[in-house]
């Protein structure tokens, strides 16, 4: 072996000393995730509380893994949770099975079901993996209250009912479609690093 | 003029086709293969044109025809959406227009998925909306009955279901109300929409305008795994589909077969279908210890069940066969009871029958329409139909559908004899009888007499005679079978449940084999006895009742109870707790009761949507069911749980694997060639009087009265045969007692059909008007109703001329009243009817 070779190969070691580091002392130190990171599901609701969700099991039927269960039911008079007649009795997202595709988001018909940047999805059992509706629920905006609603104490829904009016009215919806613009327009604006450019 | 062409020629799309004349275009589209879009238009409905859909170009018309509406003419030349523009723009805009005011719930619409107005408006409609404005609301659904809700605001107002209601049920209380923009189906506000058929309207709905509240927000279409199955509710044999998600049944929907029950099917055999789920679901096989039921293995059970049978077999086994179990599970059961227990005790029937109406009804066993039973289809090309102690509307609606549309639609005329026709008296002729007059009214007939005889001896064609199962031991059934044979006409008999007539093919009687092969054939034995490898029992076994009654009196060391409850089907109540209580009770069923929690070993078994087999119905046709969920628990088949207790009795009854015991079924269910097991009829001229006391077939060999010999005893005096007219006055002492189960009842296969339930009458008393007039009873007074043995009952009454006078009908089995755990199945006695005065409240 020739000293030559060998500090050829002690160049590429000291070379690396002096660069930046890439190591991040995660979980101490947690670097942020790109805006559209695809992370735990949330299922949104509306101002007043009232969840988005319609129960219409189309996530369900968008998701490749067969990782999402809904059963519907219907709202009363008496027990309101969402606008409608249909809510989501059971919500259930099987973290073993999501691959985090995405489809689910863009089968929802009501924005109720969106992606959140959250990554850290782990547990000891295969159970806990299995996220319910409680799990998976924003909190309650502040001064709603959290359903289920009664009619007669509390009016009714806000947003009269699901539908292209509904969402003409919903101007619940405007932020968030806004929220997208910007980042659409910033995303195009912005040179991103190749790891992260999103495929238009 | 040259003779009618039975062809036209027509063009649709530049493709030429020849079509019978009156084919509607649309139809002879479907024959190319091209789907002209329509809501409105359905093939067993009168043509409308309402959703005006379905627009095509016609040469040589000004503007675009429908084509559910036109039919073809000679040298026509249509051209659909697939060639025309202007059909293409007409389809377009008329689907822009119904969407004006449709509300776009798709997500939360029970029809989303699987939408006639979802599919085409993909397929043909516009692509956007350039509707703005406000959409026209209504109050979102409204229940118009226990088992439908209209959401108008979806409404495409196609009339499918008020052409239902009215063309095929007959049951107009759905209609359509208001004009232009405000125009909606409603109900009549006073008129509650009551019917055996509205199921139909929710699943023939193209929009989600109709929905069920069963199966409301279950699931969606792409989640539902489907199998094809066969109703179990009654003989009429309605094919179905099965819908389930999650290993649970959904739903039911009527699956199309145009010979049976073509589109439709009755609210009990849709909605029925929910006791599986129930709490008293026996899942796990039980044993009594201590007079409790514990929980043990499959083997403990089976050989408990195995010592229980070795241990009594010597007094004599009975074996009990269900109505509702697949003709393989018959079949085993009746091999079991020959074959491993060496027995001809062995029943299907839970209702008495004499020796003349159980030759009847076996003249039909082992036959099918292929050997020349009357089918539906047959019904409607009849010369006459005469339907006999059967009130199909309660018993076999679907027959009821099919015989309302012999009668409306084909002039078909039906001679309804019995003492409750029900709503067959919409458009039959009634002879009204009293229990047991039937076999007088019936020769009368076969004479000609009357204008209901001459509708039957004149004229051109067959008659066909239908005979319920209510008349076995009246001489009903067996002077139905020699009317058919003196009118040269064809015979079937209709029995109440699925499984009956499956039974009577595979054996399930004491003096039949499969087949219809007798018993005291020693040829048909030896047959039989060659293939299975056995000796078989040549001595006369026990019928149902028979058997019970044995084993109350101490005579009959084990019951085998296969799907039968012994309080409810073998009452009276004191007669099946003392026969369980004596003897050693094998029960296989799927439910926890008062039979089964007394039983000593009691065996889980499936569900109708856990199995597979095959039910026969009346025709004698054998139709296939299969398996929608898996097996519940550690529920077996039935037929496999006769092989393995055979087993343990050291027999094989080789069914080792699936399918073997259908197979083995196929081999024999035919009726052999050449054998005459059809009882020669005596001359119908000189029909006799019903006998006032009915000879046991199979004589019980103690005291204990069953319901039938108990009548002679109670009401005492003999059964006479008054005028069948009932002209003649009733005397005052009483009414005679017509009792059999409505379609809507207790049963345990109706248990968590909550719509139904709620729909269920309850007990009642039904009186004839002028029976009513001299009681002083009026529609809706409350009486009292005495059996006699000191058995009253307090019912309200109802007012009908659908019950014979001088008669009085109290259904069978309804929640509030229980009557045949109390009287014993087909009672036959008089009852007294007695003014209630209604405490002031």
């Amino acid at each position: 072996m020739m000293p030559s070779e060998i500090l050829k190969g002690l160049s590429v070691t000291f070379r690396s000393m002096f660069r930046k580091r890439n190591t991040v002392q995660y979980p101490e130190e947690k670097r942020p995730t790109s805006p559209r990171f695809h992370g735990r599901h949330q299922l949104n609701r509306y101002p007043d509380g009232l969840e988005r969700c319609i129960g219409c099991e189309l996530c369900a039927y968008a998701c490749p893994a067969d990782a999402i269960y809904v059963q519907g039911a219907d709202n009363t008079p008496e027990a309101r949770y969402s606008v409608g007649e249909r809510y989501a009795a059971i919500y259930q997202i099987n973290y073993n099975r999501c691959i985090f595709c995405g489809l689910c988001i863009e089968a929802c018909p009501t924005r109720a079901l969106t992606m959140t940047n959250e990554y850290e999805l782990s547990s000891p059992t295969r159970q806990g993996l299995v996220y319910d509706k409680p799990d998976l629920l924003a909190a309650v905006p502040a001064g709603a209250k959290p359903p289920p609603h009664t009619d007669a104490t509390d009016g009714p829904p806000a947003i009269a009912r699901y539908g292209p009016q509904a969402s003409v009215s919903q101007e619940s919806v405007e932020p968030v479609w806004a929220l997208l613009r910007e980042q659409e327009s910033r995303q195009a604006d912005r040179e991103l690093p190749a790891d992260e450019g999103v495929a238009k | 003029m040259a003779d009618k062409p039975t062809t036209v020629k027509i063009t649709i799309d530049g493709q030429e086709l020849e079509v019978p004349p009156g084919t509607l275009v649309i139809r002879a589209a479907e024959q190319l293969g091209t789907i002209v879009p329509r809501f409105c238009d359905h093939r067993l409905l009168a043509p409308l044109g309402a959703c005006r859909q379905c627009l095509v170009e016609v040469a040589g018309q000004r503007k675009p025809l429908t084509a559910c509406t036109t039919t073809v003419t000679d040298g026509m030349e249509v051209k659909t959406q697939v060639t025309s523009e202007v059909a293409r723009a007409g389809q377009e805009g008329n689907l822009e227009l119904l969407l004006i005011n449709h509300p776009l719930d798709c997500p939360m619409c029970d029809k989303g998925g699987e939408c006639p107005l979802q599919d085409q408006t993909l397929a043909h409609g516009p692509g956007e909306t350039r509707f703005v404005e406000t959409k026209r609301h209504y109050q979102k659904p409204i229940k118009i009955s226990e088992t439908v809700l209209l959401d108008r605001e979806r409404c495409v107002l196609c009339a499918r279901c008020t052409r239902f209601s009215s063309e095929i049920a007959g049951d107009p209380f759905i209609e359509l109300f208001e004009r232009g923009a405000l125009e909606q189906v409603a109900i009549y506000e006073d008129e509650p929409y009551e019917s055996h058929y509205s199921g139909n309207v929710v699943q023939i709905c193209p929009v989600g305008a109709l929905t069920s509240p069963s199966y409301r927000f279950q699931a969606r279409p792409f989640d539902l795994s489907s199998a094809d199955g066969v109703c179990n509710h009654c003989a009429a044999g309605c094919n179905l589909r099965i819908d389930a998600r999650r290993g649970m049944v959904t739903r039911q929907l009527a699956r199309d077969n145009d010979d049976v029950n073509e589109a439709w099917n009755c609210d009990r055999g849709r909605y029925g279908f929910a006791y599986a789920q129930s709490p008293n679901r026996v899942l796990i096989p039980h044993l009594s210890e201590d007079g409790k039921l514990r929980t043990a293995s499959w083997s403990e059970a089976l050989r408990r069940a195995a010592d229980g049978i070795r241990a009594a077999k010597g007094k004599g086994v009975g074996v009990l066969v269900g109505g509702h179990l697949t003709d393989q599970d018959a079949y085993a059961l009746q091999k079991l009871a020959r074959v491993a227990l060496g027995t001809n005790n062995v029943d299907a029937r839970s209702w008495s029958e004499d020796e003349e109406g159980a030759a009847a009804a076996a003249s039909v066993a082992g036959r099918g329409p292929e050997d020349g039973m009357p089918t539906y289809r047959d019904l409607e090309a009849a010369r006459a139909v005469v339907v006999v102690d059967l009130d199909p509307h309660e018993e076999s609606p679907i027959l009821w559908l099919r015989l309302r549309k012999a009668a409306m639609r084909r002039g078909v005329p039906v001679v309804a004899v019995g003492s409750r026709p029900g709503r067959l008296a919409e458009f039959a002729t009634v002879v009204a009888t009293r229990p047991g007059g039937q076999a007088e009214a019936l020769g009368r007939l076969g004479r000609g007499d009357g204008d209901a005889g001459k509708l039957l001896t004149e004229g051109d064609g067959e008659v066909i005679v239908l005979a319920g199962w209510r008349g076995g031991a009246t001489g009903g059934l067996a002077a139905a079978a020699r009317l058919a044979a003196a009118l040269g006409g064809r015979f079937a008999w209709v029995p109440r449940r699925a499984g009956d007539r499956g039974a009577l093919d595979a054996g399930a009687r004491p003096g039949l084999l499969p087949g219809g092969r007798p018993v005291g054939d020693a040829a048909a034995r030896g047959e039989l006895a060659e293939a299975w490898g056995a000796e078989l029992p040549d001595g006369p076994g026990l019928d149902g009742p028979a058997m019970v009654a044995a084993a109350a009196a101490g005579e009959l060391g084990v019951l085998v109870l296969a799907g039968v409850d012994l309080h409810r089907d073998h009452g009276p109540r004191e007669l099946a707790a003392q026969a369980l209580e004596r003897a050693f009770v094998i029960a296989v069923d799927h439910e926890v009761n008062d039979t089964t929690s007394q039983a000593d070993v009691l065996l889980p078994g499936v569900v109708h949507a856990e199995t597979e087999g095959t039910f026969t119905d009346w025709e004698g046709r054998v139709q296939a069911t299969h398996r929608a969920v898996p097996v519940g628990g550690a529920a077996q088949e039935i037929w496999d749980l006769a092989a393995q207790l055979a087993a343990r009795l050291g027999t094989d009854l080789g069914f080792a694997g699936p399918g073997l015991a259908a197979a083995e079924l196929e081999r024999f269910r035919k009726r052999p060639p050449g054998a005459a097991a059809v009882p020669e009829p005596a001359p119908p001229a000189v029909p006799e009087p019903a006998p006032p006391a009915v000879p046991e077939p199979a004589p019980p060999v103690h005291g204990a009265p069953t319901g039938r010999v108990a009548a002679g005893e109670d009401g005492g005096e003999s059964l006479s045969t008054p005028p069948s007219s009932g002209a003649g006055e009733p005397e005052n002492d009483g009414l005679e007692l017509v009792t059999y189960p409505l379609l809507l009842d207790a049963a345990s296969m109706l248990a968590r059909a909550a719509d139904l339930n709620r729909e269920t009458p309850g007990a009642f008393v039904e009186l004839h008007p002028d029976d009513a007039g001299r009681l002083g009873l009026a529609d809706g007074a409350s009486a009292e109703v005495d059996f006699g043995e000191e058995r009253t009952a307090r019912l309200p009454v109802r007012v009908a001329p659908t019950v014979a006078p001088g008669c009085a009908f109290v259904p069978a089995n309804q929640p509030d009243l229980a009557l045949g755990a109390l009287l014993g199945p087909s009672p036959a006695l008089r009852v007294k009817v007695t003014a209630v005065e209604e405490a002031a409240a």
